[in-house]
């Protein structure tokens, strides 16, 4: 409204009566999911609705020497069986790289294969049918001609020069290299009274989102639009993509996404057949529905964390960490994901390498290589699973080395409570974190003395327990920085728009998304709470392009911390706008009055005055009743992007306490504990669960996960019974407690806590198991830690 | 292709009678057939336990069962099992404790976690984790289902007493 009238805000909005921020409440809307009443992409049926299925290449890298569709073509049912050149028609290559990853360069990369596969399960055709199951029988029928070329596998020999070069054009495997050199990294070294190395090797892993990928395109030539139901976290940015590539204004095309089965960033890039699913419902003219299989999802799905680090740590005998020494490198499959590239996580690792203490010395170098292997990108916790476990198990290496308890070697590195703001060797800016707080609340939750103990005399009966620590810092609330200065049209900012409709509930868009972290409820959390409405009252609308303000979508640790934010800010202004109407009918000032449970009521004495829902009534229908002048604007918009700091840092640390079966190998984790500082929190179930689901990500990656590929690039273990994921029987329960570390860049407060529990899991339980097997001189630094790795080190097979 | 046959059996309460296909899973019929989407397809082999329906009052995972193995059977699914009230404390347990996010998952592991609670009034934490331990979540890392189910046991009994 065009009133000049301000309301002062004599109390934050975060601490208004009946405020649901730092309370747990239930997410709205949950019922539907209960009782089986969502909506998922694999759920949708249109009409016309065809299916399709994709032929992939069993060779890791081959010729396409021809392909023979015609008994396919013949079998009813089927509509279309589509190849690689004749996609190319609709929808052109792209090539997955930013411009502020220096150097970083790939190759074209087509919907669909042409003349070359350059991993297992790259798709060679498109098989389209009235159904999947016919679209599968006919994709048996289709006669593909291949001529197997060297694979490139190993990422230690990708640029060794007798390896095949995967792309001529491209000169050289190498995709992407960064090196850092901050302090006097050998001077540094040449005063430590300890030096220790060790190379620390990472199993390649997936997401295994319960729902695979799955998109319904549908392609309407009558309006000339283009409507994309997609399980995807970023719309906006897969707006842009398909836009760019049909050659369509970002106006034609719609994307909708619905309820989400799991996505941990796995739902975030735009994968080939995404891209071919889009260009084939414009070429086809009907709406083709595709969703992976199981084997598909191993197979395409993105792989993330395969890294062999070497590491380096030089220490003091008083415990003084003198400086942090790695050289990394990555095998990231042919091509550079687009459009998020495959360069970040290993960027991420010299970003985050040795980030929570003190010293200034540090030196890195990592390598991304290609090789024909399945595309790797960005997955829950990006680089910091690898950070943490390398910068954590050089120190636990570096204690045992001067015989310094790991907590003490900690508490005598990490960066005091009270030196903020204050920036990493590697130009991270850290706001405010709080390890040395994190670790004393970490310790009196775990009764870490006391554990000890119990080890100590649990060793004398030969069972053997280990204690494992790790510090991290988590990047969250990512600007501009991240995507946008490399010419990715990701959006960094978030919008939100609130309105209230006629009787007083409020309709809330948001750009973030929703995939069960819990978008919905912080959304409505928020307005309710600075609006003074019930939250039952607050309506969430999100994962429609057409329907909600412009915004990146929920990724990187960022809906609560800037989608929260624009809807804090939303929020506030309407309730201006709302007090300024209110004013005018109750002859009043804006001062005197607030909302409080659905009604505007007096500042001083609490008294209601008019009920939210009879001043909907009169704005909406009956304007002619209101003072002159007056035009009611019961709705407002708000964006925000974090600006000051280009990523919000979070801080945590977690313990494991497991059991290590020496004659079996097996690991048993007995507990898990994690402090964590987000910063406000909102709803601290939410937080809590965000942090618990992360940890046991974390925790598959250390003891079970990992696609096992054979020298030919083939993928031995693409399903769920050989690939495993922790289920309920192997898990702890975990315990987690908070420090409270608000950013000042928001009145909000919030940072992330997504990848809070994936960055610090497997530290966690390495240093543990390594604490465990300490009597036997063993020190492991490879995960998955399975039994034969253990038994190996043990040298007992 | 082998012809279709006939199979004549009750999906939640309703009479249902169809030619299947001879190769056609539980979880398609339903998903696909019958338009009960509740029961999820995550691994379409048996793993995931997405999509455990209840047949004969059994727990079964309908992507290894054809449909043609049906006939004269009674099947509940999710969309049953909610609009008997059934569940309906182990739904609102779920709710409060936030027992699940994306829930993809959850259709399957309510109705495996209800069969628990008809087999044994009150399962440990260890019991519900091993009974549960054929149903992957990604989302939640298990805690705060065992929370959930372990809170509707309490109740149930403390109000059966």
């Amino acid at each position: 409204m065009t009133s000049t009238t301000t309301n002062p805000e004599t109390l934050s909005v975060l601490d208004r009566p009946n405020s649901y921020i730092g309370k747990t409440v239930p997410r709205p809307n949950l019922d539907r999911l209960t009782q089986g009443r969502g909506l998922y992409v694999s759920d949708m049926e249109l009409p016309r609705m065809a299916h399709v299925v994709y032929l992939r290449s069993p060779y890791a890298h081959a010729k396409i020497i021809g392909i023979d569709a015609a008994a396919a073509k013949q079998l009813p049912g089927v509509i279309a069986v589509v190849t690689g050149p004749e996609l190319a028609a609709v929808i052109t290559p792209w090539v997955g790289v930013l411009t502020h990853l220096k150097g970083l360069k790939s190759a074209p990369q087509s919907a669909i294969a042409i003349d070359r596969v350059c991993w297992q399960g790259e798709a060679v055709a498109a098989i389209v049918a009235t159904s999947r199951a016919v679209a599968e029988d006919a994709a048996e029928l289709v006669a593909v001609d291949y001529e197997e070329l060297d694979a490139v596998t190993d990422m230690r020999t990708a640029l060794d020069p007798q390896t095949p070069v995967i792309h001529a054009s491209l000169g050289d495997n190498l995709a992407f290299e960064r090196s850092l050199d901050a302090g006097t990294v050998d001077a540094a070294f040449a005063e430590s009274d300890a030096v220790v190395e060790a190379e620390f090797v990472f199993g390649r892993h997936t997401g295994v989102t319960l729902e695979p990928r799955a998109v319904v395109a549908d392609w309407n030539p009558g309006d000339s639009r283009l409507t994309i139901y997609q399980g995807t976290q970023a719309p906006h940015m897969v707006q842009n993509i398909a836009a760019l590539h049909l050659g369509l204004e970002e106006s034609q095309i719609r994307v909708v996404c619905k309820d989400v089965g799991g996505s941990f960033g796995i739902k975030v890039h735009v994968y080939a057949d995404e891209m071919a699913t889009y260009a084939l419902t414009k070429l086809l003219r009907r709406p083709i529905k595709y969703v992976a299989d199981r084997i598909e999802s191993f197979n395409t799905d993105i792989h993330a964390r395969d890294h062999r680090c070497k590491g380096k740590i030089g220490v003091k005998r008083d415990g003084t960490i003198m400086a942090f020494e790695i050289d990394d490198i990555t095998g990231i499959g042919p091509y550079s994901m687009y459009p998020r590239t495959s360069a970040i996580e290993a960027n991420q690792v010299v970003n985050l390498v040795g980030g929570q203490y003190t010293t200034k010395n540090y030196r890195a170098r990592t390598r991304v290589v290609f090789q024909n292997k399945n595309v790797m990108c960005q997955y829950r916790g990006v680089g910091h699973p690898i950070a943490c476990s390398v910068t954590e198990g050089l120190v636990d290496l570096a204690a045992m080395k001067i015989d310094m308890d790991p907590v003490e070697i900690r508490r005598r590195n990490l960066i005091a409570d009270d030196a903020y703001p204050c920036a990493s060797p590697s130009g991270l800016k850290f706001e405010l974190l709080s390890h040395h707080a994190s670790m004393d609340k970490l310790i009196g939750m775990m009764n870490y003395d006391a554990l000890r103990a119990e080890q100590a005399a649990l060793r004398k009966k030969n069972i053997h327990r280990g204690i494992g620590i790790a510090s991290f810092i988590e990047v969250t609330n990512p600007s501009a920085a991240f995507y946008g200065v490399g010419g990715a049209k990701i959006s960094s900012q978030d919008g939100v728009a609130v309105r209230l409709d006629a009787q007083g509930s409020v309709i809330c868009q948001t750009s973030i998304t929703e995939q069960g972290q819990g978008s919905e409820s912080l959304t409505a959390q928020i307005v309710g709470s600075v609006l003074g409405v019930s939250m039952g009252k607050v309506r969430v609308i999100l994962g429609d392009t057409d329907n909600t303000p412009y915004g990146g979508g929920t990724w990187a640790s960022r809906g609560a911390g800037i989608g929260g934010e624009a809807a804090l800010q939303a929020a506030k202004v309407l309730r201006r706008n709302v007090l300024d109407v209110a004013a005018a009918i109750l002859q009043a000032s804006p001062a005197e009055l607030d909302i409080v449970n659905n009604a505007i009521v007096n500042l001083d004495d609490g008294a209601v005055r008019i009920e939210l829902r009879e001043l909907c009534r009169i704005v909406y229908f009956r304007p002619d009743t209101l003072p002159p002048g007056i035009q009611p604007e019961l709705m407002a918009t708000r964006h925000f992007v974090p600006r000051e700091y280009p990523f919000a840092f979070t801080n945590g640390v977690q313990a494991a306490w497991v059991e290590v079966d020496t004659d079996t190998g097996f690991v048993k984790l007995l507990r898990h504990w994690v402090v964590e500082d987000c910063g406000t929190i909102i709803n601290p179930q939410l937080v809590d669960e965000q942090i618990r689901g992360g940890v046991v990500q974390g925790l598959g990656a250390a003891l079970f996960e990992k696609c096992i590929y054979d020298e030919r690039g083939q993928l031995t273990n693409a399903n769920m019974a050989d690939y495993l994921v922790p289920m309920s029987g192997e898990m702890p329960d975990i315990d987690i407690g908070h420090v409270v570390s608000p950013t000042f860049e928001t009145e909000l407060g919030a940072k992330g806590a997504g990848e809070a529990g994936t960055a610090g899991a497997a530290a966690a339980v390495s240093n543990a198991v390594n604490d465990a097997l300490k009597p036997f001189g063993a020190f492991i630094t490879e995960i998955p830690l399975t039994p034969q790795v253990i038994l190996s080190a043990l040298g007992r097979i | 292709m082998i012809p279709a046959v006939s199979i004549s059996l009750q999906v939640n309460g309703e009479r249902i009678e169809a030619h299947v296909l001879p190769r056609l899973n539980l979880a398609d019929f339903l998903r696909e057939h019958l338009k009960l989407t509740g029961t999820h397809v995550g691994c379409e082999h048996g793993v995931c336990g997405a999509c455990t329906v209840r047949v004969n009052g059994d727990i079964v995972r309908s992507c290894l069962m054809l449909a043609a193995q049906t006939n004269g059977a009674s099947i509940e699914t999710i969309e049953g099992l909610s609009d008997s009230g059934e569940i309906s404390d182990l739904q609102a347990a779920f709710r409060e404790r936030n027992a699940l996010q994306c829930g993809f998952c959850t259709p399957g592991m309510l109705v495996t976690a209800q069969d628990l609670l008809l087999q044994e009034a009150e399962p440990d934490r260890e019991r519900i984790r091993e009974h549960l331990s054929g149903n992957y979540c990604r989302c939640t890392g298990y805690q705060a289902i065992v929370d959930a189910v372990a809170s509707t046991a309490r109740a149930r009994t403390g109000r059966g007493a």
